[in-house]
């Protein structure tokens, strides 16, 4: 089963998706950690009322958790969650 | 930010020397006390309920596997949010601002390494423990005795920090600070985590776990309340008050406000911030928590809900911490603990009032919070590292896998006897040590021994049974080796042994050099093997991971 189209195709389906996707947010958040350290005067920059740079860039770490959970949910659902019900089933059928 | 505020801070919470309870806490001692007696005896009733509805072994590893989503998301919240969460984020902004918000994040961003690549294959490949996972495609008895050593060294520095903390928390805020006084406290904290887990098993110490949480959301989402209507609901004015009171301006609301930002201070919170983001997927007693949902959607889903409420939690610490910093002089926060431990308790009783009903009942109110959420983390803990001994290393290594279902749940239950003495000890001997590099370490070691091994586990096709040991050994020697040697044990007032000083290693948090150490380790470990990975294992492995064929 682990060499068939199928499976190969939803091994495909979870890595092409979790991969880069982890790159991605552990790059953003030490970025942010990186900046924190080495740029406090951008950091330091006032926005709007007394939000400054610093604090609008930590809630939106805030954010783009909130919205990366979401997304690979409705990625899980929609692409991972039928393929692997389908070969659980036939292999437990077959079996 | 600089590590001394996270490390020092968050994780010593408890540890100062701390005045709230001589003047205001003794007063109100009797209601404090009432309000712990009824959470106390409240979870003794679950525990007992649920401990008759233990049967067999997945009933006392895993919880019978039929908690919700929903349910389990609440109680993997209990388990992560601990005191150093709770009273020292709070703390750590009302004195040094921004500085403390930015722990909170490196808390919740971790939470995604565990969503995308370790909930859902773990709860499809495991049974009960992480090392049934590490232990999989390997040779069982070498893997499954480094997989329970590491989840034993890991939950323990958890513990300990947890256990003097709830001492010293728990006597400060009752007023008792002689000896004898918190050395009960602590063996009272231990006995009634030995009675959940030995009682209760995992549905008795799920079921404390919610109700933990709903307290403490509850809790925050009242002080939060309070707090915004004091400055009607304008975020912008609690900020500035908060920097105004603060005595240091907008600096207050900046990065990098409490200590010069020197090159090692950088690199320590660098390195910090890695074992923060790292260590969370790595920690045994979340991990565990998967097992007591039917299937990897529900574990999912269960860690989707915990981002959420979390992340609600983590984002109400703005308006707890600098809601103190607003309302409090400086002075009062430190004089009643120097590290600020105590400000999430005393904005409660400035927000009701000092000196009136209202502010007793809130300050009560909060420390039973407090309390609750100490008793449950440690639970937690006892019950992954009890599991950890009995499944791992009594079942699999010493029996051979010929135990009884009976055989492995009693030795867990002395186990958690045995880990319960052991943390009564340590935590009665420990209440003036500066945990500080307890709780970091243990997410270090997390990072450093377990991460590397389960990622490679899941993902790896050539990893070996050599790569798994290397790591996770070479990972736990090292992480734990350089905190023996770091300014946290030896060298520096705050050390947990300032007069000696045998320290070399600079950082406090040894994560940017053992984390690195572990990966390499298991890389290195796995090409220079002798033996070859076992293609067909890890073929069922993978294809059980992602589908959840022959799952438990």
């Amino acid at each position: 089963m682990q060499e068939s189209a199928e499976f190969g195709e939803l091994r495909r389906a979870h890595r092409s998706f979790a991969f880069p996707l982890t790159v991605g947010f552990i790059s953003w958040y030490l970025l942010y950690v990186l900046l924190s350290i080495y740029a406090d005067d951008f950091m330091g920059t006032k926005l709007f009322g007394n939000f400054n740079v610093a604090f609008v860039l930590g809630l939106a770490q805030f954010l783009t958790t909130f919205l990366i959970a979401w997304w690979y949910e409705r990625h899980s659902s929609a692409e991972l969650d039928p393929k692997a019900e389908a070969i659980k089933s036939r292999m437990e059928g077959g079996a | 930010m600089s590590p001394a505020i996270t490390q020092v801070q968050l994780a010593q919470t408890q540890f100062a020397q701390t005045h709230l309870a001589a003047g205001e806490a003794s007063e109100h001692r009797p209601l404090i006390i009432s309000l712990f007696a009824v959470f106390v005896v409240a979870t003794l009733v679950i525990t007992v309920w649920a401990g008759r509805q233990t049967k067999d072994a997945a009933d006392f590893y895993a919880g019978g596997r039929q908690f919700s989503a929903f349910q389990n998301g609440l109680a993997v919240s209990g388990d992560y949010m601990s005191a150093a969460s709770f009273l020292g984020i709070a703390g750590a902004i009302a004195l040094f601002g921004y500085d403390g918000f930015l722990y909170s994040i490196g808390f919740l961003v971790a939470w995604l390494v565990a969503l995308l690549l370790v909930a859902e294959p773990l709860r499809n490949s495991g049974r009960y423990t992480m090392g049934d996972v590490l232990a999989y495609r390997m040779r069982q008895r070498p893997v499954r005795t480094a997989a329970g050593t590491s989840t034993i060294v890991v939950s323990i520095f958890y513990l300990l920090a947890q256990m003097a903390g709830a001492g010293v928390l728990v006597s400060l805020l009752l007023g008792i600070t002689s000896d004898a006084g918190k050395v009960g406290i602590v063996a009272l904290v231990g006995v009634l985590m030995i009675v959940y887990v030995t009682i209760g098993g995992m549905k008795g110490t799920t079921w404390v776990q919610m109700v933990k949480a709903v307290l403490l959301i509850g809790g925050t989402l009242l002080i939060t309340f309070l707090v915004l209507l004091k400055f009607d609901f304008n975020v912008s004015d609690l900020l500035g008050s908060a920097a105004k009171n603060s005595g240091q301006g907008s600096a207050f609301l900046e990065p990098g406000l409490k200590y010069g930002l020197t090159t090692t201070s950088s690199i320590d919170f660098i390195s910090l911030g890695i074992a923060l983001v790292l260590g969370t997927a790595g920690l045994p007693h979340i991990l565990i928590r998967f097992y007591t949902v039917p299937n990897a959607k529900a574990a999912r889903k269960s860690v989707n809900w915990a981002i959420g409420i979390i992340g609600g939690f983590y984002l109400m610490t703005i308006a707890l911490g600098f809601g103190a910093a607003a309302l409090i002089s400086k002075q009062e926060i430190v004089e009643s603990n120097p590290a600020g431990n105590t400000a999430a308790p005393l904005l409660a009783l400035h927000l009701g009032g000092v000196d009136s009903a209202w502010g007793a009942i809130l300050l009560a109110t909060i420390s039973a919070v407090a309390f609750a959420t100490i008793l449950a983390v440690v639970a937690g803990l006892t019950l992954a590292s009890s599991s950890s001994f009995a499944h791992d290393i009594y079942a699999n290594v010493i029996k051979k896998g010929q135990a009884t279902e009976k055989e492995e749940i009693n030795a867990a239950r002395y186990a958690t006897i045995g880990i319960g003495v052991v943390s009564i000890g340590l935590g009665a001997l420990a209440r003036d040590l500066n945990v500080a590099g307890l709780v970091a370490l243990a997410f270090a070691v997390a990072a450093s021994a377990n991460l590397p091994t389960i990622l490679y586990s899941l993902f790896w096709k050539r990893f070996t049974t050599q790569g798994a040991l290397w790591s996770i050994y070479g990972g736990l020697v090292t992480a734990v080796g350089l905190v023996l040697f770091s300014p946290v044990v030896s060298g520096k007032a705050t050390s947990m042994f300032p007069d000696v000083d045998f320290h070399w290693f600079p950082l406090e948090n040894p994560g940017i050099i053992s984390i690195p150490v572990g990966f390499l380790l298991g890389f290195v470990g796995t090409l220079l093997s002798k033996e070859k990975a076992d293609a067909g294992k890890y073929a069922e492995l993978e294809v059980r991971s992602l589908t959840g064929t022959g799952a438990h």
